[in-house]
């Protein structure tokens, strides 16, 4: 066990474990996922909550299997190497709405970090603009970071809290399976409470059990390998360490490969799969974005893995992405092909004055 | 007996901020660190040893662990 636990502590074991996302995402495309979507914690996300009716585009609504995976890997692997520790009530209320405009941010790109990195290893070019957004918003968080920032201790919570947030995963793979329908309108539109998509993105997924294995590998290894887009860029800037990025790279390079062989690598800007050309909204959503990562201590996936472990803040920052995508397509927020939502820009703002006061107002004396 | 330092709670990054500015400011000695994750735990020995210092014990304490990095 010992063995197996230091590998994965290594350069060698993250490199391991960026690989294999770099590998299995683009054959999930292959298999059925939306073009460079193999992968993508935020889109994810939002068909699950369009799925769950929270809101009603009806192009992306699915369960996707992914994420149930994610969560339920890293809980066993946080079972099997002895690391489930329920722990919780780090400013939790603030954790929420980092999450929520996390998505906010995330669904004006069209992408998390993993999905910007998948967007790169597809050729396109519109990526660059996230990334860099992502890097610049990293960056506003790393000098709150410096000068104090902290949302205070966690506690250690009883056992079960800890189990509450891989029970909702299991709920959600029910829900999935069964799809329940409680009738039809007067039109004959299905009224829920489970809706899939007909057509569009969220029509378009690999089959069920495949993408749940891929889930739970990836959700063991990063688990385990403490795999997190954010933190390799935070890294680098605050402490000058390329452990977490060489990982990161590894998603990137790997990907491109494999996009090459399956013949999935377009290079260009303009008509990319679930993509839109506006550079300004691009980077600033993804601005956004990363900020929220960086106050709340990880990206997209690294909430989930952690949610699977026990830490239940992490749960908290999920579900208020799942809640912040809801409103994020309700409200006219979330981008499309054409370009950004008629209310993205403004929300990105608000996004961006809430966390700079979270940033500026919590601190905390530690030694 | 070094400085103590207790990230115990503290989310990435914080505990390893709260290492690099003790060893900054001590520059040589002996650190204790409380951890009670084995992320923080693995990123705090990480940090102490691409700064040249030296992680001398990790033991289990609680229901984490006390981390001893020290610089001669």
């Amino acid at each position: 066990m010992n063995t197996f636990k230091n590998f994965f502590a290594s350069r060698l074991g993250i490199i391991s474990a960026g690989v294999f996302v770099g590998i299995f995402a683009p054959l999930l495309q292959k298999w059925g996922n939306p073009g460079n979507m193999g992968i993508c914690v935020a889109c994810m996300e939002r068909d699950i909550a369009g799925a769950l009716g929270l809101h009603r585009a009806a192009v992306v609504q699915y369960i996707r299997p992914e994420i149930i995976g994610f969560v339920l890997g890293a809980l066993i692997a946080a079972l099997l190497f002895k690391e489930f520790r329920p722990r919780g009530g780090s400013s939790p209320l603030i954790r929420f709405f980092l999450g929520f405009f996390a998505m906010i941010g995330a669904l004006v790109f069209l992408g998390c970090p993993w999905r910007a990195l998948l967007r790169l290893a597809g050729g396109d070019g519109n990526a660059i603009l996230g990334l860099l957004g992502l890097i610049a918003g990293i960056w506003i968080g790393v000098l709150f970071l410096k000068s104090g920032y902290s949302l205070g201790r966690s506690q250690k919570e009883k056992i079960f809290s800890g189990w509450v947030f891989p029970i909702a995963m299991i709920a959600l793979f029910l829900l999935l399976i069964f799809s329940p329908q409680f009738g039809r309108t007067p039109e004959g539109q299905p009224t829920g409470p489970i809706f899939f998509s007909q057509k569009g993105p969220g029509s378009q997924h690999a089959p069920i059990l495949i993408s749940l294995l891929i889930g739970l590998c990836v959700g063991f290894l990063a688990q385990r390998t403490r795999l997190c887009t954010m933190g390799a860029i935070r890294d680098v800037i605050l402490i000058r360490s390329t452990h977490l990025l060489s990982g990161v790279l590894g998603i990137v390079i790997a990907a491109f490969f494999v996009n090459l062989i399956l013949g999935q690598f377009k290079a260009g800007f303009s008509n990319q799969p679930i993509a839109h050309t506006n550079h300004l909204w691009n980077f600033l959503g993804m601005t956004l974005a990363g900020l929220a990562f960086a106050l709340a201590g990880g990206c997209p996936g690294r909430q989930l893995f952690l949610s699977g472990e026990g830490d239940g803040d992490a749960g908290i920052f999920a579900t208020g992405m799942i809640v912040g995508a809801g409103f994020s397509h309700n409200f006219s927020m979330a981008s499309s092909p054409s370009g950004p939502g008629a209310y993205g820009p403004i929300a990105v703002i608000i996004g961006l004055l809430f966390c700079i006061v979270i940033g500026f107002t919590m601190r905390e004396k530690l030694t | 007996m070094g400085e103590r330092i207790d990230a115990r709670g503290l989310s990435c990054p914080q505990p390893v901020l709260l290492t690099l500015n003790e060893m900054k400011k001590v520059n040589k000695g002996e650190i204790v660190i409380l951890v009670d994750t084995d992320t923080s735990k693995e990123n705090v020995s990480r940090a102490a040893t691409t700064q040249g210092w030296n992680v001398k014990s990790i033991e289990p304490e609680g229901i984490g662990y006390r981390i001893t990095v020290s610089k001669e």
